[in-house]
């Protein structure tokens, strides 16, 4: 009878002891994750602020920025696997899968309109442009939200170069068309191509911006690479991604949502608590990365911005003009 | 058929096993009390359709021990409907009762998900043996709700959507289609023949 009475284990069988070490990690890590649901989420505290994960090219700020310092941005994971970008599918996952279909090179943007120089800018000229940070908070119509650090640019600097006339009262702006290439377009669930539009006082105003990345790095495609607008005391559906065209116009520009459902979707969509989505109440709404417990919070007028931008709507009625 | 039974209860369980495994392990995505309603939301619709797909099924398959599967099923939608309710009062809403109230009077599409849900629970209350004895046959006109509860479910579902009506307008079809399998036997077959016996008859 030999020593084992079993037989030998085989040294192929011996789990390694650095694998071994691994997995106790693993182990320990998803407690402690599950441990953070248990007491009402973790939030994102730990995550370095301003660091992005390093997937996409860095962008060079041109200085540091004041906006939203007090803010705790959500994590990159969460901003980058929860979209609606309906060209890139339907569901909240489907854009991060499908980011691919989306080219972004070549690209430029074609200004046109009521102005004095109008003109097509190429992407990389763009980017030559001084980048800021801005860390905003984002709040969907659907009812859920996010702060997100951007890095972009002032929307009115840049249409101030194109210099729109006094004709100018309003600004369209346009998303790529690509049936061949974005999965989304294939069907007619809006009319393609995606339009915005805000009025020029908007558009120029302070905290409008443009953005290029998140995170610090080149904006991924689910997020509305390489350009999108962002407009944080309106609802998300306002900031419209991958802009292939600016427009200035006379006339109000009737946007995409509009279009679909007018009595759900106005054109200002300005976040407004009081003002309820037919469907749904907006008085709250849910902070992506939360957790399970505990991650609603009350929502603002104008997002929070109230101060900065009330000026804007001074005597109007914001029910009718929702 | 015990062993069967016993099968069918265990795969019923393996969503919520999922969901648990989720939560626990904060693999639900960026907004998890979201995807907890959307899974327990659907999985009570399937569950449905599921269940009235029996009595088809049994026809054409000719199984009769396939209807002993139903009230399991039955009170399986039920139960993540169950599920579902209990994510929108304590996760979503917070026990907010003033605004729940609200939204089940004004919003059309919680007011058809709480009337099927409201359906689904007086079924269950009553898809015991006591009840349909002390029911008789009242017992199966009280049932035939289940097809009510079953389209407002889907009525839910696609008042809730934003465009993109594909999943539900799926499901709608399938109710459509175990609808239309339940008629051939009264419409195609049956009134052929009355109509010939009448023609006789004069």
């Amino acid at each position: 009878m030999g020593l084992y009475r079993y037989g030998r284990i085989k040294p192929s069988e011996i789990t390694d002891r650095q694998v071994w070490l691994k997995r106790r990690q693993l182990i320990k890590a998803g407690m402690a994750a599950g441990a953070g649901l248990l007491l009402g989420g973790m939030n994102g505290q730990a995550v370095a602020a301003l660091a992005g994960p390093g997937k996409n090219r860095k962008i060079s700020l041109a200085g540091e920025s004041t906006y939203g310092s007090d803010l705790v941005p959500t994590e990159y994971e969460h901003i980058t696997t929860y979209n609606n970008f309906y060209e890139l599918g339907y569901g909240k996952e489907a854009p991060a899968e499908n980011a691919a279909a989306l080219k972004t090179r070549p690209w430029s943007i074609k200004v046109s309109g009521e102005c004095a120089r109008p003109g097509v800018m190429d992407i990389e000229d763009i980017l030559k442009l001084d980048q800021e940070e801005r860390i905003y908070r984002f709040r969907c119509v659907e009812a859920w939200a996010m702060v997100v650090p951007w890095a972009g640019f002032p929307l009115g600097a840049f249409l101030k170069r194109f210099q729109p006339t006094s004709k100018a009262k309003y600004v369209e702006f346009e998303t790529l068309y690509d049936p061949q290439h974005l999965p989304g377009q294939k069907r007619t669930v809006l009319d393609w191509p995606y339009r915005e539009g805000l009025r020029i006082d908007e558009a120029i105003h302070p905290l409008a911006f443009m953005a290029t990345g998140l995170y610090g790095e080149v904006l991924p495609g689910q997020n509305g690479a390489p350009l999108r607008l962002v407009v944080p005391w309106k609802y998300g559906f306002k900031n419209i991604k991958s802009i292939v065209s600016i427009r200035f116009v006379e006339k109000q520009p009737v946007n995409s949502w509009q279009a679909t459902a007018a009595n759900e979707y106005g054109f200002y969509a300005n976040v407004n608590p009081d003002v309820p989505h037919p469907r749904w109440s907006q008085k709250r709404h849910r902070v992506l990365g939360k957790g399970v417990f505990g991650s609603k919070e009350d929502t603002l007028l104008f997002n929070g911005y109230a101060q900065e931008v009330a000026g804007l709507y001074s005597g109007m009625d914001l029910r009718k003009y929702f | 058929m015990i062993q069967w039974r016993i099968t069918v209860f265990l795969l019923s369980l393996l969503p919520l096993a999922a969901m648990i495994w989720g939560a626990f392990h904060g693999n639900l995505g960026a907004n998890p009390v979201e995807a907890l309603s959307h899974e327990s939301g659907s999985w009570a619709l399937r569950f449905l359709l599921v269940t009235l797909a029996i009595t088809p099924l049994r026809r054409l398959t000719g199984w009769r021990r396939l209807g002993l599967l139903r009230r399991m099923l039955g009170l399986f939608s039920f139960f993540y409907a169950c599920l579902h309710f209990l994510v929108w009062l304590w996760l979503d809403q917070e026990f907010a009762w003033g605004s729940m109230l609200a939204d089940i009077a004004m919003r059309p599409y919680v007011t058809v998900g709480f009337l099927s849900f409201l359906i689904l629970t007086i079924l269950a209350l009553t898809s015991n043996m006591f009840s349909m004895r002390r029911l008789g046959l009242r017992w199966k006109g009280l049932h035939r709700l289940v097809y009510a509860a079953a389209l407002l479910a889907i009525l839910h579902f696609i008042w809730l959507v934003k465009v993109d009506l594909m999943q539900p307008l799926i499901y709608l079809g399938i109710f459509v289609l175990l609808m239309l399998l339940r008629l051939p036997r009264n419409v195609v077959m049956r009134k052929p023949r009355r109509i010939v016996k009448k023609q006789v008859v004069t």
